[in-house]
């Protein structure tokens, strides 16, 4: 095992034949969430306003704001009854934040000026541990993805009227089981938004939110899709899953997917896949308590975080390059890992 | 001239010349004595005519050759100056009829008593006589048709003396003998002569003239019955392999030349042939189809060979079975060899009571038979070989010598395919070995020279080899993707952290303590937590001896009946690791439990075999010295008989401490420490192991006979009690163990599986070592006697090499003991 690392380690760089150097350690670690971390999201702030924050949602129902500088809660939010938050975002347009929870709730908070406030919520109507995705469509206005009313259904709303626009339901015969993850995205060239939907069964589909019609679908896993992230520059994507690989796929010019490869990894089970913002490197959180990295273009491993105690939920990348990571521990661990010199 | 005035006329002239000889002591007489002789033979100024010198070869050249050897002495050489009347002398020997020089030379080189001058010189002739080529003209002289019957005497004296030629040489001159005389050197001038003398045969023949070679016939079968066949057909075989070559002469000589050896060399002399030719083509060039012309040649080629001799090489067997193989008058004799081979193959008794060094010759010779057999053949005899095949596999199957299974497994997975070849193949799983490779390598049949079945063997070979093309066409496509992905990429500056820690994870947390993991093992469906228990067990036993001997044998109960239902990595050693440790830590009770479980109903005979093995590892560990100081607690089961134990050391360091404060010392020696003497844990305990599994092996259960078809249990059992006996050395139970162990062997002592009698043996062994010497000979004197003669007759007369070499190991041992007991009884 070590023996062939050190082979790919010297193979690009033949004067380096010095054993890696040994896994690091997390910059710095967040505790006092009293609960599993179910939810992270990075918030860089607004230009010279504040410091940046990162927000945490736990199994239960608080969302924390945490300070980078000073590694404190400043804020705690509670508003989710008790019930887990699963998804937290930040809209484009300043202090406003999103917190998805199974209360079957999707609340919009004020954040500006120390406030914390519900401002809207958006009822759901269903209970899985799907999470929302949203795109920005405008100045004020923006695109929303959420699980539908069926269990195979998706919906999406028009922000913040809430109204809604449409309803995608795949195909009677198709059967590809609930959404597990959704990625709203829009290809530079065009306004069309797209999205893509990992299933159930395994599969990833594109749709066409303008056509309610499937572009293309590929069954990357056997298992359950339950993360996944795409790279619009590249057009290209990865997927993790219940099983032991992270599938890789491609997007074409005829909006086509295909499978580009499959990544083994040594333990079965990945809850989430983030590409970091610089579309350099990508992490993914284990159930076998550890986060890999992987170079994002080649796909070598890079590193084994192991640090946590239980299985990890989420990781988020700051657009400094910061990792966190939040585990079923109780705990945040935030990385800095290859980040730009 | 009348025949018999030439008679008289060249009877006067030698007897005369014989007289002056005998009595002249003038050079001048003697010379001119020696060139009347001269005359009659040939090759001077004025020869005698034809009729003369034949006259004198027939009736007169002996006598004169001997008057001559008697004439020898340094002071009649001396009559002529410079050499000349020895050399004069010499060309008598070395011109005339070479038979009758060779038998007068020889005849006194016997004739003279010890090393002497006329000793050495006739052995200096002699010598000058072979390196001349002469031997050629001896030969020659007899394969020529002679005018009048030869006479047997005659050439019976001849061939005596051309093959003992380096034997008497040497016990004649003993030191002094010449190279030439040694037999190394001898035989292959010989054979180079034979060769010699048949091409001047193969002459005479094409000149039209008969000839005989059965003269050569019986040199060459005397020389090979003397076991000079190496020497002899090393060097004739390749010269005839030449000669024979295109040439239907030739062949015709050889052929006649090997049809004539006498009925009792031919056996010597086709397995030296056997062993001397490349292969199969000049076998069948050099014999003919002499076994089917000669019963003898027959009954050696195709039993002797195959059946009753088992040294022969590979390159041997393929040479006689392809030489069988090459001409259609043979084939039949193939076919009905393999079928025969096939039968002893599969015949039970034969595998019981043949070394397996025998097994293997004749696995081999099956597999190169049917190697050489064509389809038509095959289709012929496919049910009979079939069924011998499936017997012997069977057989095979059921031995408990791993070697006779693999065996059996190689050679029915070989032959099955080759006997139906589009029938499903067999698949055996058994590692590979030396000998394997060799029988799968035989398989592959190697095309034999202008054999008619040549394209169907091919046609044969080819399916052997597709499916390993295929597996390679599989695997390359796999690999090269992998190749791809660790393509280096140049700008890529991100160094990996090192990875090594990436390992499957274990969810499940170990259990804590011992009850948990009984719990967890007995009854329960978390299959990672059941893992975790199974793996942790060893290590809790050990550390907690005293909860562990509250449920010892429930624990126990467990352990042995655990099934690997999933798949954990090791789970044999881990089941057994766990046992063993019980065992250890509460000796007498799970003792008892396992070893009454070993003659009851319900279990597998692997399970049986687990007892068996716990019990001998348990015992190993117990009586191991050392044990208990290495352990941190001697809380373990430390025998009661042992109480000042632990403060012996508390004031023997006080006083050390003391003395060494008082003492001055002028040097020191290097501070050795004695080891501490400890007692043997398995002291106490043997009783428990030991009597339980001796009490019952001859009362069969329904699922379990021990003296029936369980005989690899029983063998097991034998070698478990010879352990159990050997760690059983110098404690109180071993003079009974012993006497119990003795009869136990006595019992089964001709028991038909060698891996039974391999674990008396061994059983026997132990007894010899572990009881007193003293108390051997007091209690057991009469079956000490029965013991001994019966290793005797193993150690002589058993099929099974493992077994007569422990034979051999207890008959040392027991002698052994004699030796020690003798000088305490002399006095």
């Amino acid at each position: 095992m070590e023996h062939t690392q050190r082979t790919e380690v010297t193979a690009p760089l033949p004067s380096m034949a010095a054993p890696p150097p040994p896994s690091p350690d997390p910059q710095f670690v967040l505790r006092g969430t009293q609960s599993a971390v179910h939810a992270l999201h990075f918030h860089s702030g607004a230009q010279g306003q504040g410091c940046p924050l990162l927000f945490s949602g736990s199994q239960n129902g608080l969302v924390h704001i945490w300070s980078l500088q000073t590694r404190r809660v400043l804020t705690t939010l509670d508003n989710h009854g008790g019930q887990c938050v699963t998804w937290l975002q930040t809209l484009p347009q300043g202090h406003q934040l999103l917190s998805q929870g199974q209360d079957l709730r999707l609340c919009l908070w004020d954040l500006t000026e120390g406030r914390n406030a519900v401002v809207d919520f958006v009822h759901l109507e269903s209970m899985g541990f799907c999470r929302g995705s949203t795109l920005a469509m405008g100045q004020q206005r923006w695109t929303l993805a959420v699980p539908g009313k069926g269990t195979d259904e998706v919906q999406i709303l028009e922000m913040p009227s809430k109204t809604s626009v449409c309803t995608l339901k795949p195909e009677a015969d198709a059967k590809p089981g609930m959404p597990m993850c959704l990625e709203l995205w829009q290809a530079d060239s065009s306004s069309r938004p797209l999205l893509l939907v990992g299933y159930e069964d395994g599969s990833v589909a594109l749709w066409d939110i303008s056509q309610r019609k499937v572009c293309s679908r590929v069954a990357c896993h056997t298992e359950p899709v339950m993360s996944l992230d795409f790279d619009s520059q590249k057009t290209r994507g990865v997927s993790g899953s219940a099983e032991k690989a992270l599938a890789v796929w491609s997007l074409d010019e005829q909006q086509a997917l295909q499978v580009c490869r499959t990544h083994e990894i040594t333990n079965p089970g990945i809850a989430d896949v983030k590409i970091r913002p610089d579309h350099r490197i990508l992490a993914t959180a284990g159930w076998d308590h550890r986060i890999r990295v992987f170079h994002w273009r080649t796909m070598k491993p890079l590193a084994v975080l192991a640090f946590h105690s239980a299985a990890i939920h989420c990781v988020a990348f700051a657009n400094d390059g910061l990792l966190a990571a939040g585990s079923k521990d109780q705990r945040i661990s935030v990385w800095s890992l290859y980040t730009q010199t | 001239m009348e025949p018999a005035a030439v008679a008289a006329a060249v009877r006067l002239a030698v007897q005369e010349a014989v007289r002056t000889l005998r009595s002249s002591e003038d050079g001048g007489t003697v010379l001119s004595a020696l060139g009347r002789l001269q005359r009659f033979l040939g090759g001077t100024d004025a020869p005698a005519l034809p009729d003369e010198q034949q006259e004198f070869a027939r009736l007169h050249l002996a006598t004169v050759l001997r008057c001559l050897v008697s004439r020898l002495s340094p002071a009649w050489l001396e009559l002529l100056p410079a050499g000349q009347l020895e050399e004069l002398w010499a060309s008598f020997f070395l011109k005339g009829p070479a038979d009758q020089a060779f038998l007068v030379l020889m005849e006194s080189i016997e004739a003279t008593e010890g090393p002497s001058f006329r000793l050495m010189k006739v052995a200096e002739l002699l010598a000058r006589f072979l390196g001349a080529g002469r031997l050629t003209a001896v030969l020659e002289g007899q394969c020529r048709q002679p005018q009048e019957p030869a006479f047997p005497l005659f050439q019976e004296t001849l061939l005596a003396r051309l093959v003992g030629l380096p034997d008497l040489l040497g016990n004649q001159l003993q030191r002094e003998n010449l190279t030439i005389f040694l037999p190394q050197n001898y035989f292959p001038l010989l054979a180079k002569e034979t060769a010699r003398a048949l091409g001047t045969v193969v002459d005479s023949l094409r000149g039209g003239s008969d000839c005989s070679v059965s003269f050569v016939s019986q040199v060459l079968g005397k020389a090979c019955v003397q076991r000079r066949h190496k020497e002899v057909l090393g060097v004739l075989v390749p010269q005839l392999t030449v000669l024979t070559e295109g040439s239907c002469l030739w062949q015709r000589v050889c052929w006649r030349l090997l049809e004539q050896v006498p009925d009792r060399a031919t056996e010597a002399v086709l397995t030296g042939l056997v062993e001397a030719v490349p292969g199969p083509e000049v076998l069948s060039r050099l014999l003919g189809n002499l076994v089917v012309k000669n019963k003898k040649a027959q009954f050696v080629m195709t039993r002797k060979l195959l059946f009753l001799q088992y040294r022969h090489k590979t390159q041997e067997l393929r040479s006689l079975l392809g030489y069988l193989a090459l001409d259609s008058q043979r084939r039949p004799m193939l076919v009905q060899v393999l079928k025969e081979l096939l039968e002893t193959w599969g015949s039970s008794s034969a595998i019981r009571h043949t070394p397996l060094e025998q097994q293997c010759y004749v696995s081999k010779a099956v597999l190169l038979g049917l190697g050489l057999l064509d389809e038509v053949e095959l289709r012929a005899s496919r049910e009979e070989l079939l069924a011998s095949l499936m017997a012997g596999v069977s057989c095979r199957l059921d031995s408990s010598l791993p070697a006779a299974r693999r065996l059996g497994m190689v050679v029915a997975e070989v032959a099955s395919a080759r006997i139906q070849p589009e029938g499903p193949p067999l698949k055996f799983q058994y590692q590979d070995d030396e000998l394997s490779r060799e029988l799968l390598a035989l398989a592959t049949p190697q095309p034999v020279g202008d054999s008619p079945s040549r394209t169907s063997l091919q046609a044969a070979s080819a399916p052997a080899e597709t499916p390993e093309k295929g597996a390679l066409g599989d695997g390359a496509p796999q690999t090269q993707p992998q190749g791809s992905d660790s393509e280096p990429d140049s700008d890529d500056e991100f160094v990996p952290y090192d990875m090594s820690g990436d390992k499957e994870l274990k969810s499940s947390k170990a259990p804590t303590y011992v009850r948990d993991c009984l719990e967890a093992l007995s009854a329960c469906e978390d299959w990672e937590r059941w893992e975790a228990a199974l793996r942790a067990l060893e290590a809790l036993v050990l550390r907690s001896p005293a909860a562990t001997r509250e449920v010892s044998v429930e624990l126990t109960r467990a352990l042995l009946h655990l099934e690997e239902r999933t798949s954990v990595v090791g789970f044999d050693g881990l089941r057994q690791r766990a046992l063993v440790a019980v065992t250890v830590t509460d000796p007498a009770p799970v003792a008892e439990y396992l070893t009454s479980q070993f003659y009851t109903l319900n279990y597998s005979l692997r399970q049986r075999m687990d007892i068996l093995d716990v019990l001998t590892l348990a015992a190993q560990e117990l009586s191991r010295p050392g044990r208990l100081r290495k352990a941190p607690q001697p809380s373990s089961p430390g025998p009661p008989s042992w109480p000042d134990n632990a403060p012996a050391p508390a004031w023997r360091a006080v006083v050390e401490e003391r003395i060494r404060g008082k003492t001055r010392r002028f040097s020191r020696g290097s501070a050795r420490s004695i080891p501490a003497g400890d007692p043997n844990s398995f002291s106490a305990v043997a009783g428990y192991f030991f009597f339980p599994l001796i009490q019952r092996f001859d009362r069969p259960l329904v699922t379990f006979d021990l003296l029936g078809d369980d005989h690899l249990v029983l063998g097991r059992l034998a070698h478990t009690l010879g352990a159990l006996m050997y760690l059983a050395v110098n404690t109180g139970a071993a003079v009974a163990m012993g006497k119990a162990l003795l009869e136990f062997v006595w019992a089964l002592r001709f028991h038909s599986d060698a891996y039974v009698r391999q674990g008396l043996l061994t059983a026997v062994s132990a007894v010899l070592l572990s009881m007193p010497a003293q108390r051997l000979l007091e209690d057991l004197p009469d079956e000490l006697l029965e013991v001994r003669s019966w290793l005797a007759d193993v150690a002589e007369q058993d099929p099974d090499e493992d077994c007569r070499a422990l034979a051999v190991k207890a008959l040392l041992l027991l002698q052994k003991l004699s030796d020690k007991l003798l000088p305490l009884t002399a006095p």
